[in-house]
């Protein structure tokens, strides 16, 4: 079973419309995982039938009870989040600052703060139209700790890949490079970097090529609307040459992209001509590299 | 303009990629054609309005975490500090302590309940806060180091330089971090008004939807623009008419705008249009938050 994962540093450079055309073509040797939980978007193209939820629980917040509290200010005092307001003497917990380290329980004189699980989103095992499983989660609004749902989403697609013998995990990575990001990309055999020709793709490719590094993980890249500036399209192939990442297609600028989503399809759904065909060429490089032996 | 109290604007979107970032960097120097403007990247991860201006590096200075340090010689090995701290940051190994500066929170409980100092909180680096000025125009920007975690901190602290230095600007811009978690509502908390952008596709109204809700949680004051115009479908133009929510200014679609930003460069100086949807959207934020003060 190997682990291919999708990721692009800038939003809005397709990669959840690339990914979604990969499970398409994976059919129903692949199982997905949208590790892009803050915004879940590639239920929209797969026809989740949502068949299991659970709640996710992760971290805590102090919880006050007024009846019991001696009103001494020592919890504002300790905490380093701002996340206990004193209101005329009143001290409120601000869940939305509080960080859950937990200090003012510690301290507090009469035991009257208490630490409460938080809940921090939901996640879901859905069969989709590919006729093969995906594995997607939704994040609670101003929640914290998305890399510890990725990380859930993640182990509970392994799992099912594991149990129904699936030769493939695709996963939607996380934007940026933070915690979400790095979560994706653990134990990933293959990155696939989506990018764009313009200053701000090339300079989120570097920066987010760098954690890729760190992981000493295989990378290819699609350079997607690559028709748009040459210039940079030339730049970034340059950069593609010198870390020796695999260059796995260009993709024109192409209104279909949009289209095929509009109608809730994916782009190798819905276009049968160059996109997909580029498309197909890359799926089948992608396996290639990862079923190889080094 | 009439009001002269400072105005926080901040830019927001739930979906990565839909032009939060080309709306940032053209209104900042639309308003710094007139006046003194100050425009703070708080996307930490990923910074990039930057990239459009050549301005001159005014100040520099390293964003910093406190963490604590194990000192040896005052250690008693009672084991206090691994059992407060509720991030497994700091672990007790045989005869040592080990401090995991990617996971601690800063929240000083280890410190600070450590019976015989032997944990004092340093400074870590973790990334760089960089001042640059052109003209009337202010740009702060914060660039998290690779692989960091803490995303908030850092906008918190770019947030209060930006206060300290150009608190006098009658407009200060924050270009905010995509999704709905708590980057984002850290980013957003304290503007006075919110642009919301998106592109009126599947995925820019999913993810609307839920920047929408964070706004409405947050009770800010917010109306939405859409980039690319005339690509997918009507959508996102009646969500907005059935939730009553203002669409500020609809950006058309075209290859040109894509390849003036793909070369760094700024739009509204190239197409009348566009320069006429930011008045437009200046003008009502205006007018807005006028309003609420009243």
């Amino acid at each position: 079973m190997k682990e291919i994962v999708i990721i692009s540093g800038k939003g809005g450079t397709g990669k959840t419309s690339i990914t979604a055309a990969f499970s398409v073509l994976g059919g129903q040797d692949v199982v997905v995982a949208d590790c892009d939980v803050d915004a879940a978007d590639m239920h929209l193209l797969m026809q989740p039938d949502f068949d299991f939820s659970e709640d996710f629980y992760s971290g805590e917040t102090a919880y006050i009870d007024q009846s019991n509290c001696i009103r001494c200010g020592k919890c504002a005092e300790v905490c380093r989040f701002g996340a206990i307001q004193d209101k005329n003497k009143l001290f409120i917990v601000d869940p939305l600052s509080c960080e859950g380290c937990g200090y003012c329980a510690r301290i507090c004189p009469t035991n009257t703060i208490v630490n409460k699980e938080r809940l921090a989103g939901k996640w879901f095992i859905s069969n989709i139209k590919t006729g093969s499983i995906m594995v997607h989660a939704r994040l609670g609004i101003g929640a914290d700790n998305s890399g510890k749902l990725v990380a859930k989403v993640k182990d509970e697609a392994k799992e099912i890949a594991l149990e129904e013998r699936k030769d493939f995990i695709l996963v939607d990575g996380s934007p940026g490079v933070g915690c979400p990001v790095v979560s994706s990309l653990s134990g990933a055999n293959f990155v696939v970097l989506v990018t764009e020709p313009s200053v701000s793709g090339l300079h989120d490719l570097k920066r987010v090529y760098e954690l890729v590094k760190k992981f000493n993980i295989k990378a290819g890249c699609i350079i997607n609307k690559a028709d748009i500036n040459p210039v940079k399209c030339a730049e970034i192939k340059l950069f593609l040459e010198e870390e020796d990442i695999l260059h796995l297609t260009d993709l024109p600028y192409d209104e279909n992209f949009t289209n095929a989503m509009t109608e809730g399809l994916t782009i190798v759904e819905f276009d049968h001509g160059l996109l997909k065909a580029l498309l197909t060429d890359s799926w089948e490089k992608i396996k290639q590299v990862v079923s190889s032996k080094k | 303009m009439t009001n002269r109290k400072p105005l926080k604007i901040a830019i927001a979107s739930g979906k990565g990629g839909t032009g939060k970032t080309t709306l940032s960097t053209n209104l900042a120097a639309f308003i710094a054609d007139q006046e003194e403007v100050a425009l703070v990247d708080l996307d930490v991860e990923e910074p990039n309005s930057g990239l459009f201006f050549n301005g001159e590096l005014f100040h520099e200075e390293e964003n910093l975490k406190m963490i604590p340090k194990w000192n040896e010689s005052k250690c008693t090995l009672c084991g206090i500090c691994q059992k407060v701290c509720n991030f497994h940051a700091v672990i007790q190994l045989g005869p040592s302590i080990i401090v995991f500066p990617e996971l601690c929170h800063s929240c000083y409980a280890c410190s600070e309940l450590c019976p015989v100092d032997a944990l004092p909180m340093v400074s870590k680096k973790i990334g760089v806060l960089r001042d640059f000025k052109l003209n009337k125009l202010h740009f702060v920007e914060s660039r998290l180091d690779i692989g960091e975690e803490q995303a908030v901190s850092t906008i918190s602290k770019t947030k209060k330089y930006a206060e300290k230095n150009y608190g006098n600007a009658h407009i200060t811009l924050f270009d905010s971090p995509p999704g709905t978690s708590c980057p984002v509502m850290e980013a957003t908390k304290d503007a006075d008004f919110v642009m919301l952008v998106t592109e009126p596709t599947p995925f820019g109204l999913h993810d609307l939807s839920l920047a929408v809700e964070t706004m409405r949680a947050l009770k800010k004051p917010f109306g939405v623009v859409v980039n690319r115009d005339g690509i997918g479908n009507n959508a996102v133009v009646e969500y907005c008419e059935k939730e009553n929510i203002h669409l500020m200014a609809r950006i058309p679609n075209s290859r040109k705008i894509a390849e003036l930003y793909s070369s760094g460069k700024l739009i509204y100086r190239e197409i009348p249009a566009v320069k006429m949807a930011l008045q437009g959207i200046l003008d009502y934020c205006l007018e807005t938050v006028e309003g609420e003060r009243k």
